[in-house]
């Protein structure tokens, strides 16, 4: 668990404000309530993701929910690929898998 | 990787700040690697481009490589994990999608399953089971109907269905066409399409059975003197003599002209009932009737009586 003192030591352009905002509005989703959260590795790599997408490339704060909402579904599309994946090297027999392999070129 | 960081930016020797930045943010929208998720060129292209960026836009740095002090790597750290590489793990579902559109997230594993592997929710997992039959209605011309025709059926679904009609067609048959209905499931068999045919009436022609009927409109002359006029037929038209003496209502019969022969059928006939037509009347015709004594006069209505 990481404490938003870490936070804030990582990301020298971090305002608390912005922080604040982000938390409010759900883009950084941290454990626990205001004045104690506890954020997860894949916070912190978030914060940097939308500092990088505001500052680095110049999307507008205002344009950052659309941005965030078409990563968040291409991100659970390819969890779910791979849960399905998962789910077919467990239970495909293996002539079906080479057939697949086959058909995709593999 | 000995590779110019000038060249991987695009830029030249003496760009200004400015121009490294704005190099450097169009070449990392592109090629930012949680935007390219899978996409390792990408991935590998960011990480020479964020480094060539750090070490030029750092004027200490960049003093020093162009001096020749440090090369291109000097100042190259391990980059910090990105945000993929935790979107994807478990650790993703904290951010998953819980938008607005219930299509997407009110979608479950199953649910997507089901529509990937059957083509249609909630399959059931029976075995082979051949498709419905699906019932439709064609309205096809009288003539299409006589003689046959290939007619395209638009289904609802906006698929399209070429029927062919066969030669003697009568109204209210159905046609079946084989595996054209719903698929079947679990690789039965698809259904049959029947397809219940209605015809549309003729101007002219009407059928019975096998024979087509016709009325043909024939003058006073033909009538009286005689002639070879033309008849239509469903087969095109065709000549046919009027003998003299010809009354309203003489049936003359053209055998094979009526529903052509199909199957064990033999072909109909045609039979036409002849209409004596009066037409505009012309003072000739008056006068020589005013004048005419015919020999024999009979009264046409003399079976009839007074009718009371």
């Amino acid at each position: 668990m990481i404490t938003i003192e870490t936070i804030f030591l990582e990301f020298q352009t971090l305002r608390q404000e912005d922080l604040d905002r982000w938390i409010a509005n759900s883009w950084v989703r941290p454990e626990g309530a205001r004045g104690q959260y506890r954020f997860h590795e894949i916070d912190r790599a978030r914060i940097r993701l939308i500092l990088e997408l505001r500052d680095t490339m110049e999307v507008p704060e205002p344009a950052l929910p659309t941005v965030l909402s078409l990563l968040d579904q291409l991100y659970e599309m390819r969890r779910r690929m791979r849960q399905l994946n998962d789910a077919m090297e467990r239970t495909l027999p293996a002539e079906l898998k080479a057939a697949l392999l086959q058909h995709f070129g593999g | 990787m000995a590779e110019d960081p000038y060249k991987l930016l695009g830029v030249p020797k003496d760009a200004s700040p400015e121009d490294i930045r704005k190099a450097y943010r169009k070449l990392a929208k592109k090629h930012h690697p949680d935007l390219n998720p899978g996409n390792k060129a990408a991935e590998e292209t960011f990480k020479r481009v964020s480094a060539a960026n750090e070490l030029l836009s750092d004027p200490e740095k960049r003093a020093r490589y162009d001096a020749g002090e440090i090369d291109e790597t000097g100042a190259e750290k391990p980059p910090p994990r990105t945000y993929r590489q935790y979107a994807e793990t478990g650790a993703g579902e904290r951010y998953a999608y819980t938008g607005g559109d219930p299509g997407f997230a009110g979608e479950n594993f199953e649910d997507l399953f089901s529509t990937i592997f059957s083509g249609r929710q909630g399959a059931r997992p029976t075995g082979p089971a051949r498709g419905r039959d699906e019932h439709y209605t064609l309205t096809a011309e009288f003539l299409d109907a006589v003689t046959g025709a290939t007619r395209r059926l638009t289904l609802p679904d906006g698929q399209t269905l070429d029927v062919k009609i066969p030669p003697g067609t009568t109204e209210g048959d159905v046609l079946r066409l084989r595996g054209r209905g719903a698929p079947g499931r679990n690789n039965g068999p698809a259904g049959d399409a029947l397809i219940e045919i209605h015809i549309t009436p003729h101007k002219f022609f009407t059928r019975d059975g096998q024979d087509i009927h016709l009325t043909l409109p024939i003058t006073i002359t033909e009538a009286v003197l005689g002639a070879k006029v033309t008849v239509p037929t469903p087969a095109g038209a065709v000549s046919m003599t009027i003998k003299p003496h010809s009354d309203t209502g003489t049936k003359l019969r053209l055998p094979g002209r009526g529903v052509p022969a199909h199957g064990a059928t033999p072909a109909g006939a045609l039979f036409v009932t002849l209409q004596i037509v009066l037409g505009p009347v012309d003072p000739a015709l008056e006068n020589f009737l005013r004048s005419w004594k015919p020999a024999e006069t009979k009264d046409p209505r003399a079976g009839m009586g007074t009718g009371s």
